[in-house]
């Protein structure tokens, strides 16, 4: 029995300004994958990534999410988004960690509707999740930037999404943290069958972490099991030929 | 009872400015957090424009600012959204043409430049009986809407782009913040001045982000700092006979050094 992929993406072409970001995109993702999209500065990632969430419309293909078209899709909260951000981050806006993960909730209701003890249930749940319930008073000016990027992941979790897109989460923060945020993805995936999908630079370690490997450089090189980008020159080919990749094995 | 409290004028202005301490920082708080306070400066000056329309034409020229400064409003974040002109230039083109516009028009209409004083750097002696229930009524108004809308302002403020993905009309949220602004910075031009009005919805919520623990925390210190801060500077132009904007920012200054004192000290 053939199960409906969750996401299914099909022949999708973007541009900015005349200039080509993606071109015949086609690839499908199963429930409970965990995806890592790999390629250079500017192949699309953070485009294509940006479609999936309808922040950007793509100028031809299709998107479905769980069988629905994208644009017709009712419940945006069933994919949770965690954008690329510690760059561009405002360290100084006055905002504690729940007041950040709560507001997942409430963008969830619309223009209207408030905080419900359902909801309060399920932020206390998402926080304890991503073990960071003794953080809920603190300001995210006082956290690190793991723990920070733990918060946008509550945030995302708080809603109980299907699906999880991150966009490099591993931006600034340190070796320790990035492990840990990793071993809490793994969970995610395993424990509660979350899809995932993220963009990442670091080739070596999520090659060690994921299962299906998405590479991209304006079009799809290659996707599918994560050995795929260890056959022939797929690496090479994908960052051009002065790239050296070295596998540090398992 | 104390002299100030014994004219009927000094009433009204402590009316005024409470309804104006309200209102500004519960605004402001949101444009300083989006890093955008520049635009309160723009949209007071643009509103002078319709001050001087207003008393050329005859007509009550807060109506008259309240209308101009929301169709500047809307136009800034037209090209705001369109991103075709950096978001601080839009905010410079907007408030020299405002400011030079106004000028012309009250350049134009010789016996008018004795009350654009008092526009841009306030009055406690101005403020009418229907001035302050058009401020009541707009206050109002305002405050229900910021109520309703608080924490959506909230989540666009902190993240356009995750308000966004998350299905919020960000468009929508951005431009009712913008028409609060305008209409906020019209009803305060009264008692803070054109010049001055700014300061008000930004130097509060500045002092208070020294000390508040959340959000909700830093709003409500902000306010309190507002009307501790209108209220001195109400006393003090009273009795120094100073215009009452100059006091009024002042007082908030003052407060918010001695907020970051005690930030320093903790």
């Amino acid at each position: 029995m053939s199960v409906e992929p969750v996401i299914e993406v099909n022949n999708l072409n973007f541009s900015y300004n005349n200039i080509s970001v993606l071109e015949n995109i086609s690839f499908a993702v199963q429930k409970g994958d965990y995806v890592g999209i790999i390629g250079p500065n500017g192949g699309g990632k953070t485009t294509l990534l940006k479609i999936l969430v309808g922040l950007l419309n793509p100028q031809s293909g299709s998107i479905k999410i769980f069988g629905t078209d994208l644009q017709k899709l009712k419940h945006r909260s069933e994919i949770g988004y965690v954008p690329q951000r510690i760059a561009q981050e405002n360290i100084s806006f006055p905002a504690t960690v729940y007041e950040i993960v709560e507001s997942g909730l409430i963008a969830k209701k619309g223009l209207s509707g408030d905080i419900t003890e359902e909801d309060k249930q399920a932020i206390d749940k998402a926080l304890e999740m991503a073990n960071i319930s003794n953080l809920k008073n603190r300001l995210m000016s006082s956290l690190s930037g793991g723990q920070r990027q733990r918060v946008y992941v509550t945030r995302a979790l708080a809603s109980d999404p299907k699906i999880l897109i991150l966009d490099e989460p591993f931006t600034g923060v340190d070796i320790v943290s990035q492990k840990d945020f990793y071993s809490f993805l793994k969970d995610l995936n395993t424990k509660n069958h979350l899809t995932i999908l993220f963009v990442s630079h670091d080739i070596d370690t999520i090659t060690t972490e994921i299962k299906t490997v998405l590479c991209l450089n304006r079009g799809l090189f290659c996707y599918g099991a994560k050995e795929l980008m260890h056959e022939g020159n797929t690496i090479e080919e994908l960052y051009g030929k002065n790239v050296t990749h070295i596998h540090h094995g398992k | 009872m104390l002299e100030i409290f014994q004219y009927d004028f000094m009433l009204r202005a402590f009316v005024a400015g409470f309804i104006i301490s309200i209102l500004a920082p519960s605004i402001g708080i949101f444009l300083v957090v989006k890093r955008y306070s520049l635009l309160t400066d723009t949209l007071s000056h643009v509103s002078l424009v319709g001050v001087a329309l207003g008393l050329l034409a005859g007509i009550n020229p807060i109506i008259t600012a309240i209308g101009v400064s929301v169709v500047a409003a809307l136009g800034m974040e037209k090209l705001r959204h369109a991103k075709k002109i950096f978001g601080e230039s839009i905010l410079t083109l907007f408030l020299s043409g405002g400011l030079a516009l106004s000028l012309i028009i009250f350049g134009l209409s010789r016996g008018l430049n004795v009350n654009i004083f008092t526009y841009l750097f306030g009055s406690i002696t101005t403020v009418s009986a229907g001035d302050l229930r058009l401020m009541g009524g707009f206050g109002f108004v305002i405050i229900i809407i910021i109520y309703t809308l608080f924490k959506r302002f909230f989540i666009t403020a902190y993240d356009e782009e995750l308000a966004q993905a998350n299905g919020l009309p960000i468009k929508f949220l951005n431009l009712t913040l913008m028409i609060l602004a305008a209409v906020t910075i019209s009803i305060s031009m009264r008692i803070v001045g054109a010049l001055l009005v700014g300061a008000l919805m930004v130097i509060p919520v500045l002092a208070a982000t020294q000390f508040g623990k959340s959000f909700l925390k830093t709003f409500f210190y902000s306010v309190g700092i507002s009307i501790l801060s209108v209220t001195t500077g109400l006393f003090a132009s009273f009795y120094l006979n100073l215009p009452t904007g100059a006091t009024i920012v002042m007082s908030a200054l003052i407060l918010f050094v001695i907020s970051l004192a005690i930030n320093k000290k903790s």
